[in-house]
């Protein structure tokens, strides 16, 4: 199976886009997004192993990575926006 | 083979927002592209993992992570954005109209 492996090499060179923009970016909000995209990445990216490796359990590890990335990103909008965390 | 195509439709969605992470010029601007764009991307690779596997327990994971990405994503980006406008990041230079300034007073 080649061509699995050259979707998942290309879908890592994304994933160090996204790093580019979290160490480059000019202000928090910049690095905050890269982190979320960077996220959602890492999903696709345990999509495309769990096909290869014909193993579902990588697939858990892309759900959790999504509601673990969800609360992270919601509470440093929260604590962008100058508030406390139980306001 | 239907897998395939769903997997490089998703991969070059994923480019696409990659790039316009890259390219852009302002915060509001990167989050728009990239997160519709990376999105979409995404829930296509899973609907082609669906279609590799069919209706076993990879499949239906891959099934039951779609609408959890979708709601996620969605609401994770709003909620930054805001938290962006209000920590104080001005609009970038060709940006030409901001309602939501007047909403905020």
């Amino acid at each position: 199976m080649t061509y699995l492996n050259i979707l998942l090499y290309i879908q890592i060179a994304l994933s160090g886009i996204c790093l580019y923009r979290i160490i480059r970016g000019p202000t928090i909000p910049d690095r905050m997004v890269g982190i979320d995209i960077f996220g959602i990445l890492v999903v696709g990216i345990c999509a495309i192993i769990s096909i290869e490796t014909e193993k579902s359990f990588i697939l858990d590890i892309g759900i959790a990575w999504i509601i673990l990335s969800f609360i992270g990103t919601l509470t440093l909008a929260k604590y962008l926006s100058g508030k406390k965390l139980n306001e | 083979m239907l897998t395939l195509i769903l997997l490089c439709i998703g991969i070059l969605f994923n480019l696409f927002g990659c790039i316009g992470l890259i390219r852009l010029p302002d915060v509001y601007n990167r989050l728009q592209a990239a997160t519709k764009c990376v999105t979409l991307g995404t829930c296509s690779i899973l609907v082609g993992v669906l279609f590799h596997f069919g209706f076993n327990d990879a499949g239906v994971k891959a099934l039951i992570a779609i609408p959890i990405l979708f709601f996620a994503s969605t609401v994770s980006a709003h909620a930054l954005i805001r938290g962006a406008y209000h920590f104080g990041i001005k609009l970038g230079e060709k940006s030409i109209r901001d309602d939501y300034k007047d909403a905020v007073k």
